[in-house]
């Protein structure tokens, strides 16, 4: 078989994956296709997880990117639940679990991030213990929401936060805990914590900041809480672990490929192989003169789709503007841009009191904006933004000040 | 229930029925319509599941709020009169035999 003949072969079925699929077959190319993923499912929306996937407020079918059926539909050749334990780029094949060997023409790596645990000796193993990142990881602790149980959250990061509403609303009782000085830290300004500390203290979440776990405990095998440093105990019933998350790049690194933080990839998602592309979570990528990863939809997808564009003919350079989203309690939070290497904020008042947004500026540089109960200054920010446009914190910070006349 | 028609600039036409309580975007989606893209999932969060309503429909589809109002600012192709997010239109019976139409941008 020539190289022509042999199929672009995908490992892992993400939102990378599934945009990458969905691009190819509308441009209608002839080289045929190969989607092999972990999980026994067809490529599925991550971030309703942990929100209303948690909550039972929606069936599993739904998160499905396209059904089932759509991919034999589309010609797509399909091994859902099948791990990928090799790459050989001498021969260009892929070799799965149970031994069979694929031969590729292109490969594609889109094999995501993984939630990082709390390590064994701290409790990390013990029964009644869960992070939370597959749907599996879900089906296997939804049933322990119940009205009434304790939950202990360790991680004041979105995930955990988003967790923490989720078990209220379904009657629990959370505590979150956050090693660093406020929650949020890593990812948002003092002013977006400070947002997110009084509505969850105002839903009752029971928040503690600077809190400095020892250990979880245990009760005859299972988890029953936490030591802390300072001697005090927390029970809890369970625990979700929420502390980040880290690339899956194993296999790109036992085949040699480059890797930093990621699979390090150029401004068209190659590899240091230019036969083996890779989007989505696992990536890393330059942006603005530094390599960074993202775990987010829209890098999945935006790579993933131009990843097809390019194999197409397109001459194309990765540099969609990010954003990303979060629904905890009766906020919506949107954010536009990258905010890393801020030196200063803005605030805007929203129209209501549970309204407002945060502006970030690298000097004099407008960079990104955390929208809260506020689309417009996140659709506004966003297009401000993607245009290269500057408006001045002054003009920001100012209610009177028309955002939708700035993007013009 | 609803049988829904989806038209593409080109004259082309997907169509298809969408069970009660799913949304129009999940309906594109799933019926291969090109350009729906339902990037956020449904959270209004990125405008990519721009549908223009055939007039005739405009009553039946509903009021736009705040939110998708807004959204609809960011959509590739500007919005018209007629301009919805697909995601926000939920199937039922009263909307059985209706038609978007797809923009392209």
């Amino acid at each position: 078989m020539n190289s022509k003949g042999k199929p672009i072969v995908i490992v892992g079925a993400g939102q990378a994956a599934a945009s990458f699929v969905s691009r190819h077959i509308k441009l209608g190319s002839d080289t045929s296709l190969h989607l092999i993923g972990e999980e026994p499912l067809p490529p599925y929306q991550r971030p309703p997880l942990s929100k209303k996937y948690l909550m039972g407020e929606l069936e599993r079918e739904r998160l499905f990117i396209r059904p089932l059926e759509w991919y034999s539909e589309q010609g797509v050749t399909t091994d859902f639940g099948t791990r990928v334990d090799k790459i050989d780029r001498d021969s260009k094949q892929i070799h799965t679990q149970s031994g069979d060997a694929i031969a590729y023409q292109k490969l594609l790596l889109c094999t995501g991030s993984s939630a990082r645990k709390l390590p064994w000796q701290l409790g990390g193993e013990l029964p009644g213990v869960y992070t939370l990142r597959n749907m599996a990881d879900i089906d296997i602790m939804a049933p322990e929401f119940q009205a009434g149980r304790k939950l202990l959250i360790i991680g004041g990061g979105y995930i955990g936060l988003e967790a923490a509403a989720a078990a209220r609303k379904l009657g629990m009782q959370v505590t979150l805990l956050e090693m660093a000085e406020r929650i949020l830290q890593r990812v948002a300004a003092p002013e977006t914590s400070d947002f997110f500390r009084n509505l969850h203290s105002n839903n009752g979440v029971d928040i503690r900041e600077s809190a400095r776990m020892k250990q979880l405990c245990e009760v005859a095998g299972c988890v029953s809480g936490a030591e802390m440093e300072d001697g005090g105990t927390l029970q809890a019933d369970l625990v979700l672990v929420g502390i980040g998350g880290s690339a899956n790049s194993s296999l790109a690194e036992q085949a040699g490929l480059e890797c930093d933080n990621g699979i390090a990839v150029n401004n068209i998602c190659q590899t240091s192989d230019p036969e083996i592309y890779s989007a989505g979570d696992c990536t890393s990528f330059i942006r603005n003169g530094q390599r960074i990863r993202l775990e987010s939809v829209q890098n999945a997808t935006d790579q993933g789709d131009l990843i097809a564009q390019v194999l197409g003919g397109e001459d194309l350079q990765y540099d969609a503007l990010p954003w990303f989203w979060s629904d905890q309690f009766d906020c919506k939070l949107q954010i536009a841009g990258l905010n890393s290497g801020y030196t200063k904020t803005v605030i805007r008042p929203g129209a209501s009191d549970t309204s407002q947004s945060v502006w970030y500026y690298t000097d004099d540089q407008l960079i990104a904006v955390d929208a809260m109960n506020d689309p417009k200054a996140y659709a506004f920010g966003r297009k401000i933004i993607s245009a290269g446009l500057n408006p001045s914190a002054e003009v920001i910070s100012n209610p009177e000040t028309d955002l939708k006349a700035l993007t013009k | 229930m609803a049988n829904i028609t989806w038209k593409m600039e080109d004259g082309s036409e997907i169509n298809a029925d969408v069970n009660d309580g799913l949304n129009l975007m999940e309906g594109a989606t799933s019926n291969n319509v090109p350009h729906i893209e339902g990037e956020c999932g449904g959270c209004l969060s990125c405008a990519t599941c721009h549908v223009f309503v055939d007039e005739s429909w405009l009553a039946k589809t509903g009021e736009i709020d705040d939110i998708e109002d807004t959204m609809l600012e960011m959509t590739d192709v500007e919005r018209e009169n007629n301009s919805r997010l697909s995601c926000q239109i939920i199937a039922s019976p009263e909307l059985d035999g209706l038609v978007l139409f797809v923009p392209e941008p």
